[in-house]
């Protein structure tokens, strides 16, 4: 099996397979991938059907997937197990403007830390990395990052009690100055990033979800406003959100019917 | 250049083909900056539907494979879509589909009171099972689906043909004759099947899709051809057109304007532009006008 050198679809073996926690779990493959941190592939399991997933981790050897146990893809993806064959297609999408010089924050809520994982590891030591979660347990790769890490879950027990927009607020109120936020995770999460950054002049880049299909911007599937979020994203910065009036709001449905993302996320978290 | 196209004045010939990005008023306009003179809004069915699971879009490097299976919120579903459609400056198609000449007719009368600026009829999608090209590769059911939605609308029809038929050209005629006032030729070509031999299986969750981009394109100019020898409404010719050498070749065959859809993965959103400059440029080199070339390939030999 060659490296990937286009977009064409490849089989891949799971190489090893990584229990995060009682939800989420990473898939490594032995294989090269030419990828820039916020891309993702095209995941499909023979049988069930194809998904997007960015990257969680990348060297010359390997790569991984991170996923969390929701739907009836995911669940038949954290059962895959060595030696699995599942198919690739990717990468794509452009990936995060990556600002190794800047003095950045980096804002992760939930599974959002594994597309940020990549970049924090092509980020500087000054990197502050506000991480949330539900639960102390539900933290992804406590011990991977060799930078300052503000927790953040819903029950306290670990960190701050509460969000990590409070968190990042707190950062920005006592006197950091943030050349460039990062964040990925919920929608609602990401917009409140979005202008926490706009009022304190902060330039940022989210990665956005919507369904897709063809992972390289031709069927529409994932379009958000006039934006094709597989193809101009999924990053997108602040000049695209300000002028994205379905960031936070409207996604469209399998069929195509545009729906209020509560919609949405209720169909999209459908177990 | 700008072009007469059925009383409506376009601002080139380039028209984003059905099925491709056209989701939303935003994506439309989006299309339609970037050089795209006429854009065609996704099929438009009578129920809602999610099309197939994924796989559904494989990209095989000479063109892609694709079963998206015609999702649609249903047309009944769509009023946030026509709402801000009705303020648009640019020209639209909207394509319909249905399973039988009643709901074709029932789409295709409610869509035309949103005032598209023309509507095309699918009757040539090889991925389902029940819509689009049972009616299209033949010349009665043809012809029966066209007058009847003919009879209901308000607006041009154009009548989007299968590559699959024993006999374009007669299809076409039965289409003309049923008072069809344009062709668009060739929807994908297939269903074509792609077996992953690691697991022993076909990639499409349907298993079959429409095969379109550069390796259909011969197929789509001797269509074209056949057509611009059998009908005298204009024809919308695509099928694998990735640059303005295609879009010429496809003119010459027949075409008055020139449909694009594959060719957004390989050239971008601004294909149309690009490709649109690279006509112009062509046509300037060779001291011809777009008109001079249409169907100049039936005038030699």
């Amino acid at each position: 099996m060659n490296t990937i050198t286009d977009q064409k679809h490849i089989m891949l073996r799971v190489e090893k397979k990584v229990i995060e926690n009682p939800t989420h779990a990473t898939l490594f493959f032995a294989h090269s991938l030419p990828f820039k941190p916020g891309q993702f592939i095209m995941v499909w399991i023979p049988g069930v059907d194809e998904k997007p997933y960015t990257i969680s981790f990348y060297s010359k050897e390997r790569f991984s997937i991170t996923i969390e146990a929701k739907g009836i893809f995911s669940k038949q993806a954290i059962a895959l197990d060595k030696g699995d064959l599942v198919g690739i297609r990717g990468p794509f999408g452009n990936g995060f403007d990556v600002k190794p010089d800047e003095h950045v924050a980096v804002v992760a809520g939930g599974c959002g830390m594994a597309p940020l994982a990549p970049l924090v590891e092509k980020l500087n030591k000054n990197t502050i990395l506000i991480h949330g979660a539900r639960t102390k347990d539900y933290i992804l790769y406590p011990d991977r990052f060799n930078i300052q890490r503000l927790f953040c879950t819903d029950d306290g027990s670990l960190g701050h009690k509460g969000v990590v927009t409070q968190v990042l607020e707190q950062q920005i109120a006592s006197g950091k100055q943030f050349g460039m936020v990062y964040a990925c995770g919920p929608e609602i999460m990401m917009y409140h990033v979005f202008k926490i950054c706009e009022t304190n002049n902060i330039s940022c880049q989210v990665s956005l979800e919507r369904y897709m299909r063809c992972g390289f911007g031709v069927c529409g599937a994932c379009v958000c406003g006039s934006r094709v979020v597989c193809k101009d994203g999924p990053v997108f910065d602040s000049a695209a959100l300000c002028e994205m009036k379905d960031f936070n709001t409207k996604a469209l449905l399998k069929s195509g019917k545009e729906v209020d993302l509560s919609q949405y996320f209720a169909w999209r978290c459908k177990p | 250049m700008t072009i007469q196209f059925l009383g409506k004045t376009l601002k080139n010939p380039m028209v984003l083909a059905s099925g491709v990005l056209g989701n939303s008023h935003d994506i439309l306009e989006r299309v339609h900056k970037n050089g795209c003179g006429l854009v065609t809004m996704k099929s438009i069915g009578p129920k809602p539907r999610d099309g197939h699971k994924n796989p559904t879009v494989i990209d095989l490097g000479c063109g892609m494979i694709n079963a998206v299976g015609l999702p649609s919120p249903g047309y009944l579903n769509m009023e946030n879509e026509w709402n801000d459609l009705e303020k648009r400056d640019f020209p639209i198609i909207a394509s319909v589909y249905g399973g039988s000449v009643r709901e074709y007719q029932m789409v295709a009368e409610f869509v035309s009171s949103k005032k598209p600026d023309f509507i095309e009829i699918n009757i040539s999608c090889p991925n389902s099972e029940k819509h689009g090209m049972i009616f299209g590769v033949n010349a009665q059911s043809s012809h029966d689906v066209v007058s009847a939605v003919k009879n209901v609308i308000k607006v041009p029809l154009i009548a989007k043909l299968s590559p699959q038929a024993l006999d374009i050209g007669e299809i076409a005629m039965a289409c003309e004759d049923a008072g069809a006032d344009a062709i668009c030729a060739i929807n994908t070509l297939g269903p074509g099947m792609v077996i992953d031999i690691e697991s022993k299986m076909p990639v499409l969750a349907f298993k079959k899709g429409g095969l379109s981009g550069p390796m259909i394109k011969p197929v789509a100019v001797r269509c074209v051809f056949d057509i611009y020898k059998a009908v005298k409404i204009p024809i919308i010719g695509l099928g694998g057109i990735s640059n303005g050498k295609d879009a010429i070749e496809i003119i010459m065959a027949g075409a008055s304007l020139v449909g694009i859809g594959s060719a957004v993965k390989y050239g971008g959103i601004n294909v149309f532009q690009k490709v649109t400059d690279q006509m112009d440029t062509w046509l300037r080199d060779h001291d011809l006008s777009y008109e001079d070339i249409i169907g100049a390939a039936h005038r030699k030999g």
